[in-house]
């Protein structure tokens, strides 16, 4: 597991409010015995930084996704499984209120981030994304060049700075630099569908998040190029909290700290499917000793 | 059919893939031919078309054209510089007017609108409706809207420009909502996603991706814009002014309506200066075109 190497340091940007206590601590009392133990009150896992509760998601009036309750950790990778149509996808968009962008799509519950519900009236959903960073299935840069790419956000965002070193240091957190530091003026479409991804977690990481959301990063790149992104996200999680969606059981058995298992809840008939998040769990217990029965199928491999 | 009856049969054939009937041959050439016919005929037209506009208007094609004035009784001094004038002149006002309102229904249409209201459904409606409707009725309208009645401009360079505006915007319009939705989504997502407001959206990723569809689209809307004759004529156009536009409420005429001036005339001398005007008039819709299709090719954005 990854979690072993990673150093007990206290948090830097720990902040007052956090809503941590009794929502932490159920996952805190499932840590698997193969985890080495760390020291509960100084560990990043300990925190929450998406206090999930009873959220649902509709859409036209229509529940696509209910009843999510999970913390999720600070400065931990939290992979979400599950088969199609499960709604992880819509659950990992509801976290940076990227719904809020399709026609009669509704959240109700709330989403505590550092204190604040996500979806109270007053939050402004334009700076929900600027602290709350998102990766696409497709890599999806933008159709300028490399340094354009990168010093589009920071831009937007009103960043102080030499703009320069923003985005050399944007695209070395990316351990994208060395790859294209002579051909930063170049455009990037013409880099391959790995450095694009890169690039655009590069971008995303610019405007310096607190979360970085990945739905999907890896599905259309080729094996080599998803073991630089595991890599990468391996590199950056002392600084991040990440969630990732992911069809493929092996990356999330790599890479994650906590894995979510979603699944289809078709008791109220095959026209509406509904999700539902069946078990969230340390991810080494999840793929060795789940609870939920139908995790154990998923996992195995005997459906889905 | 048994493994022994197409044993059997594969043996009683020389060949598996039979050939080509004679009948399949005879249809193929049958339809090449009907095209190339079909293509022929389009390209003899033109030819024919062009050629006696360039014998006709040749002789009378010279710097006198474009530094004398027009006139009704004296075609050996006639030029056209008051109508290549007022054509440019109208191309500049009607651009002025056409570019941002365009764009900005573009955008509004493409970004804003909830198509499920019925309002914006009607809209789109009467803008696609807009685009066939014919240009004398823009004439007309003109006429009582701009010309006369509300607005009161008279028969001046402005009106022109706001009525080529009207006749041209629905084009405009429809070209640039085609260009914004060629933009991928992915792409305004990938901007918002980084805290990007919808106007910095907009404005920063959606529009630099669609501005050459747009300008494209811009550029064949105003060489339609200034070949257009009947509106022109519609709302008073002066007819061989032997002074050029000199501002906005300056009465004008325009290559087209000298066109059609000069060939009602019966002196075949002033036919000739009508077929010159023609030449100097599609040089200019053939520049315009010529520089579309290189903004397409070399800036259009491939996705």
């Amino acid at each position: 597991m990854p979690d072993t190497t990673r150093t007990a340091e206290s948090d830097p940007t720990k902040t007052m409010d956090e809503p941590t206590g009794s929502t932490s601590s159920s996952s805190a009392h499932e840590v698997s015995p193969h985890l080495e133990p760390k020291p509960a009150s100084e560990t990043p896992s300990t925190e929450t930084i998406f206090d999930c509760r009873n959220v649902d998601v509709l859409y036209s009036g229509k529940l696509a996704v209910a009843e999510v309750t999970a913390p999720l950790m600070k400065r931990e990778i939290t992979a979400l499984i599950g088969p199609s149509g499960c709604g992880k996808s819509t659950f990992l968009r509801c976290l940076n209120r990227m719904n809020d962008l399709i026609p009669g799509a509704e959240v109700r519950g709330e989403i505590i981030y550092h204190g604040q519900d996500l979806y109270a009236k007053d939050v402004d959903p334009v700076q929900v994304r600027k602290h709350i960073g998102m990766v696409f299935q497709k890599p999806n840069p933008f159709p300028k060049s490399i340094y354009e790419n990168i010093a589009f956000g920071p831009r937007i965002v009103g960043m102080k700075g030499d703009m320069d070193e923003i985005v050399e240091n944007a695209l070395k957190r990316a351990s994208l630099w060395d790859d294209v530091k002579d051909r930063l003026k170049d455009n990037a479409f013409g880099m391959s569908g790995g450095q694009q991804q890169r690039l655009c977690i590069a971008r995303a990481l610019a405007v310096e998040p607190d979360v970085l959301l990945m739905d999907e990063p890896c599905s259309a790149l080729d094996p080599i190029s998803t073991n630089r992104i595991e890599d990468l996200m391996l590199e950056i999680k002392e600084q991040y909290s990440i969630v990732i969606v992911t069809h493929n059981m092996q990356q999330a058995a790599r890479v994650s700290d906590k894995t979510a298992f979603f699944t289809v809840d078709l008791s109220a008939g095959e026209s509406n499917r509904v999700g539902r998040l069946v078990e969230h769990d340390v991810t080494e217990k999840i793929f060795t000793q789940p609870e939920d029965k139908r995790t154990e199928e998923y996992v195995t491999g005997k459906f889905g | 059919m048994t493994g022994a009856q197409i044993a059997a049969k594969a043996a009683t054939q020389t060949t598996v893939i039979s050939r080509r009937s004679k009948k399949d041959s005879r249809r193929e050439t049958g339809f090449a031919l009907i095209m190339w016919g079909a293509l022929a005929f389009i390209c003899l037209a033109i030819a024919v078309l062009l050629l006696t506009i360039v014998i006709d208007g040749l002789p009378r094609f010279s710097m006198d054209l474009f530094t004398n004035q027009p006139s009704k009784v004296n075609p050996e001094t006639s030029g056209i510089q008051s109508a290549i004038l007022g054509t440019l002149y109208l191309m500049v006002l009607t651009a002025a007017f056409v570019i941002p309102i365009g764009i900005a229904t573009a955008i509004y249409l493409e970004e804003y609108a909830d198509s499920t209201k019925w309002f914006n459904r009607f809209i789109e409606l009467n803008i696609q409706n807009l685009a066939s409707v014919p240009s004398v009725v823009y004439g007309l309208l003109g006429l009582a809207f701009i010309v006369r009645g509300p607005l009161s401009l008279g028969p001046t360079l402005l009106a022109g420009g706001i009525t080529l505006t009207l006749l041209v915007l629905p084009v405009v319009i429809i070209v640039g909502r085609e260009a914004i939705r060629a933009v991928p989504p992915s792409i305004s997502e990938g901007a918002l996603a980084l805290g990007a407001t919808k106007w910095q959206t907009i404005w920063r990723q959606v529009l630099p991706g669609s501005i050459a569809g747009i300008a494209t689209g811009i550029i064949l809307a105003l060489s339609r814009a200034i070949g257009e004759t009947a509106p022109l004529i519609v709302i008073g156009a002066a007819v061989s002014p032997r002074f050029n536009p000199d501002g906005l409420g300056s009465a004008f005429t325009a290559m087209p309506v000298q066109i059609f001036a000069y060939s009602k005339d019966a002196d075949p001398q002033f036919l000739e200066l009508a077929s010159a005007t023609i030449l100097v008039l599609m040089g200019l819709l053939l520049l315009m075109n010529s520089i579309a299709i290189y903004l397409r090719n070399r800036f259009e954005q491939k996705w």
